[in-house]
């Protein structure tokens, strides 16, 4: 029953991460990643996609898909038809499932994040409608895929998972959003095990309309720098396996950390803008760490939202300067947006799996092209390579509309 | 356990603002008539049902944040203002801590059209002041800032069933006292390119906009004499489970019926999309009321008219409980059940 629950547990389980997927312009699959945000790499090229001769910037982190995708339950005729939102989901849901060897587990919900789902899929309904409209030919087709819960039901049937399907559509804290729902789901005693992540492909309404804002960096993206212009867009997806301890130990399951908070917020101040002072991003993240039973002094990594915008990254320093007080100054605080772009839908998954992969391998993504930290920071920001002792990582994401999340996750020894 | 109580329900629909309008054209159980909307390049025009200009225009039209705004989120304020006033009339106290729900499924399409279609023509002139409202979650973004309170604000995707999926969210929130109340709300606004998808599904189907809103409480003082009893597992589609087979599984999770309840379902009078729902409920002994079939494909809108009707029957006192059934288009089965409390 969705309602009413059955009769809570006295304690809360806790939750396990037992499986991650990721995909972004660095690369696919974990290894990739986790290499090209150890060193700090930079995936922005010229956008291909569609034409942005007329837009007032003209690159973004697009990613190369592979040719061929997992085998799956998915005939391999479907399987091509997909979008790429879709194609990049299915990745990083089929690598986090194969990690965290599912495959005996089907009854499993299933939690996405998304801004835009297939937009691509809409734009191309739009332009036959319009332009061509006396053709039907695979419109019903474009509706139907257009849609996240289409989207969503095909990673269900690629990956024969048969519970239910939630999708969350906050903005850019989508992903951060699914990753807390499904959290507190499990905490709920709801479910022993459930797939969760975010996903958002490259779309040109969505470029425009970043553009229309002057929202996007025509001279690259540069999160809390004192020269910051605007964000870079990327496109990506990530997802977890994520496991009430018990269920994870009673099948021996390999554990790879732990979701110990998640803080959930809004934002009134404006549809577009930050309260200038971050008191919603001080929120999640002190509702976070109540949760987690921790205080910021115990928080070893701030991964950022960062987007490279000067309200976003002003209020969120302020934010971060309120919520560490005197331990602030002691903080490693990176935007991996640096690196990868903005993922909207998709960046709160990505940005918590990027936790995840330091708190594995003991290392501090750094925002290489940072030149000059906004005064307003008060904290260290990684700008090197550096490996460190991360035991507890802290990812912010923060949308339109003012939706804001902060996840902590904690190291597995 | 302590119980999840309906507090007030607010409806904005193709036959008015308000849910008296929607009882109205309820009980009459006459299809509304439809608006000829022209599509481009086509001699026929397809068949809209649109919500009709409220008139005294509402005050909330007003606000700084709406004065912009989509239909959409107008439509979600207006059903979920209504849907709070209603609590309040009925002695309910302003919650301190609001939780939000706003479950779409096509949300914000008139400016996304009008965006892309700028942008087709030439980015340079598309309106950044359309961006932000083609956003999924601008109608709660707006809500929330109009009511001014909500610590918790979600927007759910979804076929209609994911309605219900919003009030079991809602009524996590007030079993964990994380807010004292929740207004869930279903939006959707039409235009001619979204009647166009839905054309090719079912010529015969009529699309409509509007908006339902339930706020729910854990008082059973401040409810309307409604208590939301149980919401079923959601019944997903797939290779392995038909949409028929989905339906009946959530069938067989609600009660068998007595004549003196009633299920609120999702058909609309279409034999083919119906087929499965009706299949499900052939047993059902009680009465039907099946709002889509006089306001049209209303999206998820429609389930959350479903919830309203269903309610607002209950708190009428005319019938001791209210089965809800929505058997979605492409992703799930849900069923609810509402009964009639002493409150």
């Amino acid at each position: 029953m969705l309602f009413p629950p059955a009769n809570s547990r006295n304690e809360p389980p806790r939750v396990v991460i037992t499986g991650a997927g990721i995909v972004t312009a660095l690369g696919i699959g974990w290894n990739e990643n986790a290499e090209g945000f150890r060193t700090g790499r930079t995936a922005f090229r010229p956008v291909t996609l569609f034409d942005v001769s007329r837009q007032r910037v003209k690159s973004a982190a697009e990613l190369d898909l592979p040719e061929d995708l997992p085998a799956t339950r998915l005939s391999k005729k479907l399987a091509r038809r997909l979008d790429r939102g879709t194609k990049m989901l299915l990745l990083a849901a089929h690598e986090a499932w194969t990690q965290a060897a599912l495959d005996l587990c089907s009854d499993i919900p299933l939690v996405c994040g998304t801004t835009s789902g297939g937009m691509s899929l809409g734009e191309e309904y739009f332009r036959q409608a319009t332009l061509s409209p006396s053709r039907r030919r695979q419109q019903p087709t474009r509706a139907l895929h257009y849609l996240a819960q289409t989207q969503v039901r095909f990673i269900a049937e690629a990956l024969d998972l048969h519970g239910p399907v939630t999708i969350i559509a906050n903005a850019c804290a989508s992903g951060a959003n699914a990753i807390g729902y499904a959290y507190e789901m499990l905490c709920r005693g709801r479910a022993d095990r459930a797939l969760v992540g975010g996903y958002d492909a490259l779309s040109l309404l969505v470029f425009s309309g970043f553009d229309s804002l002057q929202t996007l960096s025509p001279t690259g993206c540069r999160p809390f720098d004192v020269d910051r212009d605007g964000l870079t867009l990327g496109e990506g997806a990530a997802v977890m396996a994520l496991e009430t301890l018990e269920s994870a130990q009673g099948r021996h399951a390999a554990i790879l950390g732990e979701i110990i908070g998640y803080g959930a917020a809004i934002d009134r101040h404006h549809l577009t803008q930050p309260h200038p002072e971050g008191d919603a991003a001080l929120e999640t993240m002190t509702a976070a760490c109540a949760a987690a039973g921790i205080n910021a002094a115990e928080v070893d990594y701030v991964n950022a939202h960062g987007t490279g915008t000067l309200l976003n990254d002003s209020a969120e320093a302020t934010a971060i300067n309120r919520w560490g007080g005197d331990h602030a100054a002691n903080l490693s605080v990176s935007s991996t947006k640096a690196n990868v772009g903005h993922l909207l839908g998709a960046a709160g998954a990505v940005e918590a799996v990027v936790c995840l992969i330091t708190l594995r391998e003991q290392w501090l993504p750094p925002q290489v092209t940072m030149k000059n930290p906004d005064p307003v920071c008060r904290f260290p920001m990684v700008r090197q390579p550096t490996n460190a002792r991360v035991n507890i990582a802290l990812s912010n994401s923060f949308g339109f509309g003012g939706a804001n999340a902060t996840l902590i996750l904690r190291r597995w020894t | 356990m302590s119980g999840i109580y309906v507090c007030g329900v607010g409806a904005v629909s193709p036959a008015g603002w308000g849910v008296l309008p929607l009882r109205a054209a309820l009980s009459k159980g006459v299809s509304l008539p439809a608006k000829p909307i022209s599509r481009p390049g086509w001699e026929r025009p397809l068949l809209i049902r649109e919500v009709p200009v409220p008139s005294p225009r509402p005050a909330f039209f007003a606000h700084p944040r709406l004065r912009r705004a989509s239909p959409i989120t107008l439509y979600a304020a207006g059903a979920g203002l209504e849907a709070l006033e209603s609590a309040a009339a009925t002695g309910a106290a302003q919650p301190a801590k609001l939780g939000l729900v706003i479950c779409i499924l096509a949300g914000c399409i008139q400016y996304s059209y009008r965006f892309f279609d700028e942008t087709l023509k030439d980015p340079v002139t598309a309106s950044p002041l359309l961006f932000p409202e083609t956003v999924f979650n601008a109608p709660a973004s707006h809500l929330a800032a109009l009511l001014e309170r909500p610590p918790l604000t979600y927007t759910l995707l979804g076929d209609p069933a994911t309605f219900l999926q919003g009030l079991a969210l809602g009524a996590d929130w007030l079993l964990e006292e994380r807010v004292e109340g929740c207004l869930v709300v279903g939006a959707e606004e039409t235009n001619w390119l979204l009647a166009d998808v839905l054309w090719h599904f079912d010529h015969s189907a009529v699309l409509a906009g509007g908006a339902g809103a339930i706020y729910l409480t854990r008082s059973p003082g401040e409810s309307a004499g409604v208590k939301m009893s149980l919401i079923t597992d959601a019944q997903c589609y797939t290779t392995r489970q038909s949409r028929a087979q989905a339906a009946q599984k959530m069938r067989c999770t609600l009660p068998v019926g007595a004549p003196d309840e009633l299920l609120c379902d999702s058909t609309q009078a279409r034999p083919h999309a119906d087929a499965a729902e009706r299949a499900a409920w052939s047993d059902w002994a009680g009465e039907r009321l099946s709002p889509k079939a006089v306001l049209g494909e209303g999206l998820m809108a429609a389930g959350a008219w479903q919830c309203v009707a269903a309610c607002d029957a209950l708190a009428g006192q005319h019938f001791r409980a209210a089965n809800i059934s929505i058997v979605g288009a492409n992703q799930q089965a849900i069923g609810a059940r509402f009964v009639r409390s002493g409150g």
